[in-house]
């Protein structure tokens, strides 16, 4: 009697939702868990402004973004990285830029240093800015937590493996690491391009390094000529839908600039 | 004898409806805890299964990316920290207990209360800002990088002192007034009083505020992420970076995925049962003495 009962009232309820969820239209984004939180950001903001539309978004790195789209699993695949050539048979769209600058206390006298410089100070082989024509300090290596996008980017393009770091210090945030270069004048570190600008701008007494001779601002990275930095794309298989291209322009118009900011990295030019 | 009769009547039907709700009440804490400790061991599962566990001890180092997941560094770091905590903040805190109930002038007891009060109030998060920002560069200007096990534990020692102080300033006024009043009969002085009728009357208290606190300082997060430096390794110094188990979490989990979201999930696991340790050992000292 009671299954019975609840059985009608569990179909009434179905009946109930069923054509809700059948109008409601399905965007589904999987890749790199750099893009995630902002497009899960974008999707909440494209959802308030298009009812009866849900954006699912789905970690599991590039690859998976990119072998996604190919196969059709998601209309959307993430990857923050350029395509390579194997994957022409994809459309890739940038949304924003993600840039890492090098970054040291202003009373350093060092003023730019070199790829194998920085090689050689993350893996200890140079413990003093002695070593390197600054004054006689021991330098204080910042290196961030296993997971961040940051240090992703930072090992690929030093083409380091974390275990071979040694490290000083260990941080979560990009203003975890500022905090700890501003306090400690022989520190060297690595954060968002964006956040150690604004940061410099307002007074916090650190300098960013250029790279290879190229200043690093968010002017270069979105230039596409700043070294340590990289497109954060979305990914789709020929044309992409009406909802999905919808959602892309959503993605690279300048209504999304304040979040693609809020998580640190560089909006396009518009 | 009706009238006595009818009023237990009466207070037997509160009782009766009463029992249930705190059996209730009472029932839910426990199935939070038990909760917790399931969904813990559910998400940590695809690491504990099939030995993977022997991971956290066997293997060199924690580099998830690469896939080596050892904990003992930082389990060490965790407990190390800890002991260092306590053994400052133990003598500084149980004095203040002391001078709180012994020794302060009235007029002062009030105040002293209430600032230890607020201390133990503070949110951890301005006490770990406060180390970054004055402590450790301090440190650093002695012996860079100024995030050290030793900044973690004065920070820490900082934050349970107040705690340790009121658990233990409750204690000593639970000690009765006729066996310190009998004390001073007897011909004792205030110091003898106090070190051997007062503390020794108080010890069950006061170590359970011991053991309280070093749970505590086991569960912290916030001040050990901002101060301890984060690199995994043993301590061997006390001017070298630590990583607790709990930064670790803290640290990772928002990027983690997988099995290094498990092994966090695993760590976290370790973290409660040390802590559900601790604090049987505090009810069982309150118990037994």
């Amino acid at each position: 009697m009671m299954g019975k009962r609840s059985l009608i009232v569990f179909s009434a309820l179905l009946s109930l939702i069923t054509p809700m969820a059948l109008s409601a239209q399905r965007l589904t984004l999987t890749g790199s868990s750099t893009i995630a939180p902002l497009a899960l950001e974008i999707g909440k903001r494209f959802e308030q402004q298009n009812p009866g539309v849900r954006v699912d978004v789905q970690t599991g790195g590039s690859s998976r973004g990119v072998n996604d789209a190919r196969t059709g699993l998601a209309d959307i695949g993430m990857a923050s990285r350029a395509l390579h050539e194997s994957e022409a048979d994809l459309t890739a769209y940038t949304i924003a830029m993600d840039g890492v600058c090098m970054i040291l206390h202003r009373d350093n006298s060092i003023d730019a240093l070199s790829d194998d410089q920085i090689r050689d100070i993350y893996t200890g082989k140079i413990r003093n800015w002695r070593e390197l024509g600054g004054a006689d300090l021991q330098i204080t290596v910042v290196n961030k937590a296993e997971g961040r996008s940051t240090l992703e980017l930072f090992l690929a393009y030093f083409g380091l493996n974390n275990s071979q770091i040694k490290a000083s210090v260990v941080i979560g945030d990009n203003q975890q690491g500022i905090k700890t270069v501003v306090g400690n004048p022989g520190a060297i570190g690595y954060v968002s391009i964006g956040t150690a600008e604004f940061e410099e701008q307002n007074g916090s007494p650190i300098k960013r390094l250029p790279m290879n001779g190229i200043e690093a601002s968010t002017a270069q990275v979105r230039a596409g000529r700043f070294p340590l930095s990289r497109p954060l794309n979305l990914v789709t298989k020929g044309a992409p839908g009406e909802l999905a291209l919808q959602f892309i322009r959503f993605t690279q118009s300048p209504g999304v600039d304040d979040l693609v900011e809020g998580q640190f990295f560089v909006p396009l030019e518009h | 004898m009706i009238l006595s009769r009818a009023s237990s009547l009466y207070r037997w039907n509160i009782d009766r409806t009463l029992a249930p709700l705190l059996l209730l009440a009472g029932l839910l804490c426990t199935a939070i805890l038990l909760l917790i400790v399931l969904f813990l061991s559910k998400e940590a599962w695809p690491v504990l299964a099939n030995g993977g566990w022997r991971a956290f001890i066997a293997d060199n180092g924690w580099y998830p990316r690469e896939g080596l997941f050892g904990l003992l560094p930082m389990l060490a770091a965790s407990l190390v920290v800890m002991l260092g905590a306590i053994t400052l903040a133990a003598p500084v805190g149980l004095g203040c207990a002391i001078f709180l109930q012994f020794y302060s002038p009235p007029v002062l007891r009030r105040g002293f209360r209430l600032l230890l009060s607020l201390l133990a109030g503070m949110p951890s998060v301005v006490l770990g800002l406060w180390g970054l920002t004055v402590l450790v560069p301090l440190v650093a200007r002695w012996q860079p990088p100024g995030t050290s096990l030793l900044t973690a534990i004065l920070v820490l020692a900082m934050m349970i002192v107040p705690t340790m102080a009121l658990a233990g300033a409750a204690a000593l006024s639970l000690v009765p007034a006729e066996m310190i009043s009998g004390a001073a009969a007897l011909g004792m002085g205030p110091r003898s009083r106090i070190l051997y009728v007062a503390v020794p009357a108080a010890r069950r208290g006061m170590l359970s505020g011991v053991l309280l606190s070093m749970a505590r300082a086991l569960g912290e997060t916030m001040v050990l992420l901002m101060v301890a430096g984060n690199v995994v390794q043993y301590p061997h110094g006390l001017l070298e970076p630590v990583r607790a188990l709990t930064a670790n979490i803290a640290l990772e989990m928002a990027y983690a995925t997988d099995l290094h979201r498990a092994g966090l999930f695993a760590s976290g696991l370790l973290l409660t049962l040390l802590v559900l340790v601790l604090a049987g050992f505090a009810a069982r000292s309150l118990r037994y003495g």
